[in-house]
C-alpha cells in the first residue's frame, strides 16, 4: 500500500511533465498540421538556455526561466519565418522532412556548442524531500508541477478566450475565410508556431534542472511528446494534459508490477489500445464526419 | 644553350624523384577508431578519443611504428549498435585499416563483431564488459577490459568488509547491464548473500523513481547500479528524493565520481565505485610513472579531469593496437592478429597479456586487467580502508 501511493505520486509527477512535453507539439501538430520533429529540440534549446542564463549571465533561477522561454519562442519564429512560410501550401511530407533537417541540425548544434558532457542545473530548492506519509517527493517536483498545470491552463485560456486564440483557431480551420475577416494569416502562422516551440523551452527549462543536460536529451521528449499528443488527440489541451497523466501512470505501474525492463513497452501498449479503441484519442469530442 | 636545358631538364627531374620517393614510404599507418561521439554517451566516447590521441602522439614523438607515423582514423558509432556496424564495415572497406580500436558499448561491440569476421580484422576492445563478447568464438576479438565476471571476483575479496547480506540490482537494459547483473548475483550468491530485487532502466530513460520505489519495497541493504554516469546521477538524486537507504556500488568503471560529486552533490556521498583508473592517486597504479605522466598530459591539454577514468582505455587499447602492428613488421590484419597474441606491454591500467577465452580453436584474446575500489567520502575521492590494506 505504501508502495502504490509512491507510485502514484511518481506516477503523477512524471505525467505532469510529459503534459508539458505534449501541450506544446499539439498546438503545432494539431492545429498547423505540422509534424515538428524539432519539438524536443527545441524542448533542449529551452534546457540549455536556462543553464546559460544562469550560469554565464548568471541571473536568478526565476528570471531563467522565462528567458529560456523568450529564447525557445524567438527561435521557433525565426524557424517558421524563413523554412516553413516559404513551404506554405506544400505537402504535409515536405515539410516534415524539413522538420527532420532541423532536429539534426539543432542537436548537432547543440552538441558543437556544449560538448557530449551532461551538465546540471543549480537550483536554489533545497535537496531534502517533503515527507508526505509514506511517500516523498524533492521540493523541485512540486513547483514544477505547479508551474506546469499553470501554464498548460493558460495555454488553454489563451486559445480558448483571447482574441488571439481565436483568430489561431480561425486561421487553421478557414485561413481564406480568415483572411477576409481581417486576420493577418502569416503573423498569425508565426506567433502559434513561436507559441508552441515556447511551450516546449519551457518545459526544457524546468524539467532541466530535474534531470540532466545533455544534446541528445530531445529525442526522448519528442517521443513522450508525440505519444501524449496520440493519446490526448490533436490540438486538444485538455487531452495532451490528461494523456500526458494517464501515461505517466501507466509507465509507472507497468514498471512497479510488471516489469522495469518493459516500462515504455506498457505505455506504448496503452496508445495501441487506444488507437484501437478510440481512434481520435481519449478525449476528443465526437466530431461530424463529412 | 640547347645542352643548358637538357641538364637542367634532367637535374630537375633527379630532384623530383627523389622528393616524390619518400612521401610515399612514409605513409602513415592508420588505426581504426570506433566511439560514441554523439548520442547519449557522447561524453564517455569523446574522452576516449582524447586518450587516443594521448597515445597516438605519444608513439609518433618516439618515432611512429616500422618507421611510418600513426594515423586514428576515428568514427562515430552514434551510441547505436547499427551504426557500430556500419562504422567497423567503412574503417575496413574504404580505408583499409589493418586493425580497430572500439566500440565502447557491449551492444556496439557485439554489433560490430560479425564484420570484423566477415573482412578477417582484428578489433581491441577498450571498454565492453558483457561475457558474450569474448565468448561467442570470434577470433578477431582481443579485449583489454574486464568483463562483468572478471570484475565481479575482483570484488569477491572484499565482500566481507561490505558485509553485504541482500543485494538489489538496478541496471541499463543492455548486454552490459544484463551481464553485470547475472556475474556479479553468481559472485553474491557463492559467498552466500542472496539477490533481492532486479531492476533495468532504458539507456536513455531519465526517471528512474519506478525502480528505485520498487527497491526500497525491499530488504536488501545494498544496491548494485550498472549504468552510464549520466543515468547514475539521476539514479543517486532519485534515491535522495525517495529516502533510499542503500549502500550503492557501481559497476563497469565509467562511473566518473568527481563528475558524480559535482552533479549529484550529497547524493552520491558514500557511494562505492568499480574503477580501473585511479586518477587521484597515480602513484598506487601498476606503473605509477606512466600513470602519472598520462594524468599530467591530460591537464596539459586542457581536458577535464572527470574524463580520466575513461580516457586511459583510449590510450591503452591504441597502444596495444600499433604494437600488435609493430609485432607483426607490417600493417596487415592477418599478421596483426597472430602478432596480437604475443603483446606485453604495460597500459595505464597495467599489463596488457593476451589469453585465450572462448570455444576452442575460434578463441577471443583477453587480458586481466588491474581493478580498484573507490569510495565518495566528504565530498572527496578516497580509497576505503579495506581496499587500501589489500
Amino acid at each position: 500500500m505504501d508502495q502504490l501511493l509512491q507510485h502514484l505520486l511518481n506516477g503523477l509527477l512524471l505525467g505532469a511533465t510529459y503534459s508539458l512535453l505534449g501541450i506544446g507539439l499539439t498546438l503545432v501538430f494539431g492545429l498547423m498540421n505540422v509534424v515538428n520533429f524539432a519539438h524536443g529540440e527545441f524542448y533542449t534549446l529551452g534546457a540549455y538556455a536556462a543553464f546559460a542564463a544562469l550560469t554565464l549571465a548568471s541571473v536568478g533561477f526565476f528570471l531563467a526561466i522565462p528567458l529560456a522561454i523568450a529564447a525557445g519562442a524567438l527561435a521557433g519564429a525565426v524557424c517558421e519565418r524563413c523554412l516553413l512560410r516559404p513551404l506554405r501550401g506544400q505537402s504535409i511530407d515536405t515539410v516534415m522532412l524539413v522538420m527532420i533537417g532541423v532536429w539534426i541540425a539543432m542537436q548537432n548544434a547543440e552538441l558543437l556548442g556544449w560538448g557530449g558532457v551532461a551538465k546540471s542545473v543549480p537550483t536554489p530548492f533545497p535537496t531534502q524531500p517533503v515527507v508526505l506519509g509514506p511517500a516523498s517527493v524533492a521540493p523541485l517536483r512540486i513547483f514544477v508541477f505547479v508551474v506546469s498545470g499553470a501554464l498548460i491552463l493558460g495555454a488553454h485560456l489563451l486559445l480558448a478566450r483571447t482574441k488571439l486564440g481565436r483568430a489561431m483557431r480561425a486561421t487553421f480551420q478557414d485561413r481564406e475565410t480568415a483572411a477576409l475577416m481581417g486576420v493577418s494569416i502569416e503573423r498569425i502562422h508565426t506567433v502559434t508556431f513561436a507559441f508552441g516551440a515556447g511551450l516546449a523551452a519551457a518545459a526544457g527549462a524546468l524539467l532541466g534542472p530535474v534531470f540532466l543536460l545533455y544534446p541528445s536529451m530531445g529525442d526522448l521528449a519528442s517521443l513522450k511528446a508525440f505519444s501524449v499528443v496520440i493519446l490526448g488527440g490533436l490540438g486538444n489541451f485538455a487531452g495532451a494534459a490528461l494523456g500526458g497523466l494517464v501515461l505517466g501512470v501507466a509507465e509507472e505501474l507497468g514498471a512497479g508490477y510488471v516489469s522495469s525492463g518493459y516500462r515504455d513497452a506498457v505505455g506504448f501498449l496503452v496508445i495501441v489500445a487506444v488507437l484501437l479503441l478510440r481512434p481520435s484519442g481519449l478525449f476528443a469530442r465526437a466530431e461530424r464526419v463529412g | 644553350m640547347k645542352r643548358a636545358i637538357r641538364a637542367l631538364t634532367i637535374a630537375l627531374g633527379a630532384v623530383l624523384a627523389v622528393s616524390s620517393g619518400p612521401v610515399r614510404a612514409q605513409e602513415a599507418v592508420k588505426i581504426g577508431v570506433i566511439q560514441p561521439l554523439s548520442g547519449p554517451v557522447a561524453a564517455s566516447g569523446n574522452y576516449i578519443r582524447m586518450g587516443a590521441e594521448i597515445a597516438r602522439d605519444w608513439i609518433n614523438a618516439k618515432g611512429g611504428v616500422l618507421g611510418r607515423k600513426v594515423e586514428l582514423l576515428i568514427e562515430d558509432n552514434k551510441s547505436d549498435p547499427k551504426e557500430a556496424a556500419t562504422a567497423a564495415e567503412k574503417l575496413i572497406v574504404r580505408d583499409k585499416v589493418p586493425v580497430i580500436v572500439g566500440a565502447w558499448g557491449s551492444s556496439m561491440t557485439l554489433a560490430a563483431m560479425p564484420k570484423l569476421e566477415e573482412y578477417g580484422v582484428p578489433m581491441v576492445v577498450e571498454t565492453s564488459s558483457a561475457a558474450t563478447i569474448t565468448k561467442r568464438g570470434n577470433p578477431w576479438i582481443f579485449r583489454i577490459s574486464p568483463p562483468s565476471e572478471m570484475e565481479a571476483l575482483g570484488l569477491e575479496k572484499y565482500l566481507k568488509d561490505f558485509g553485504i547480506k541482500q543485494a538489489d540490482f538496478l541496471a541499463v537494459n543492455t548486454d552490459w547491464g544484463r551481464g553485470a547483473v547475472g556475474a556479479f548475483g553468481d559472485v553474491l550468491k557463492r559467498s552466500g548473500a542472496s539477490v533481492g530485487a532486479v531492476e533495468f532502466m532504458d539507456q536513455a530513460a531519465t526517471d528512474m523513481n519506478a525502480q528505485i520505489t520498487k527497491v526500497k519495497a525491499g530488504t536488501a541493504d545494498t544496491l548494485f547500479l550498472t549504468t552510464s554516469v549520466e543515468q547514475i546521477t539521476l539514479v543517486l538524486k532519485q534515491a535522495q528524493e525517495q529516502r533510499l537507504a542503500r549502500k550503492v556500488i557501481t559497476t563497469g568503471g565509467s562511473s566518473a565520481p568527481s563528475q558524480l560529486i559535482k552533479q549529484a552533490g550529497a547524493a552520491a556521498e558514500g557511494t562505492y565505485h568499480i574503477l580501473f583508473f585511479l586518477p587521484w592517486f597515480p602513484e598506487a597504479m601498476p606503473d605509477g610513472k606512466l600513470a602519472r605522466a598520462f594524468v599530467d598530459e591530460w591537464a596539459k591539454r586542457g581536458h577535464p579531469f572527470d574524463g580520466l577514468t575513461e580516457g586511459f582505455r583510449g590510450h591503452d587499447g591504441v597502444l596495444t593496437a600499433v604494437e600488435g602492428v609493430r609485432i607483426a613488421g607490417k600493417p596487415d590484419p592477418k599478421a596483426v592478429r597472430e602478432a596480437l597474441w604475443q603483446v606485453s606491454v604495460m597500459g595505464v591500467n597495467g599489463p596488457i597479456k593476451f589469453e585465450k577465452d572462448g570455444p576452442a580453436g575460434k578463441e577471443s584474446g583477453q587480458s586481466k586487467p588491474s581493478i580498484f575500489i573507490v569510495q565518495v567520502k566528504d565530498g572527496k575521492i578516497a580509497l576505503p580502508a579495506f581496499a587500501a590494506k589489500k
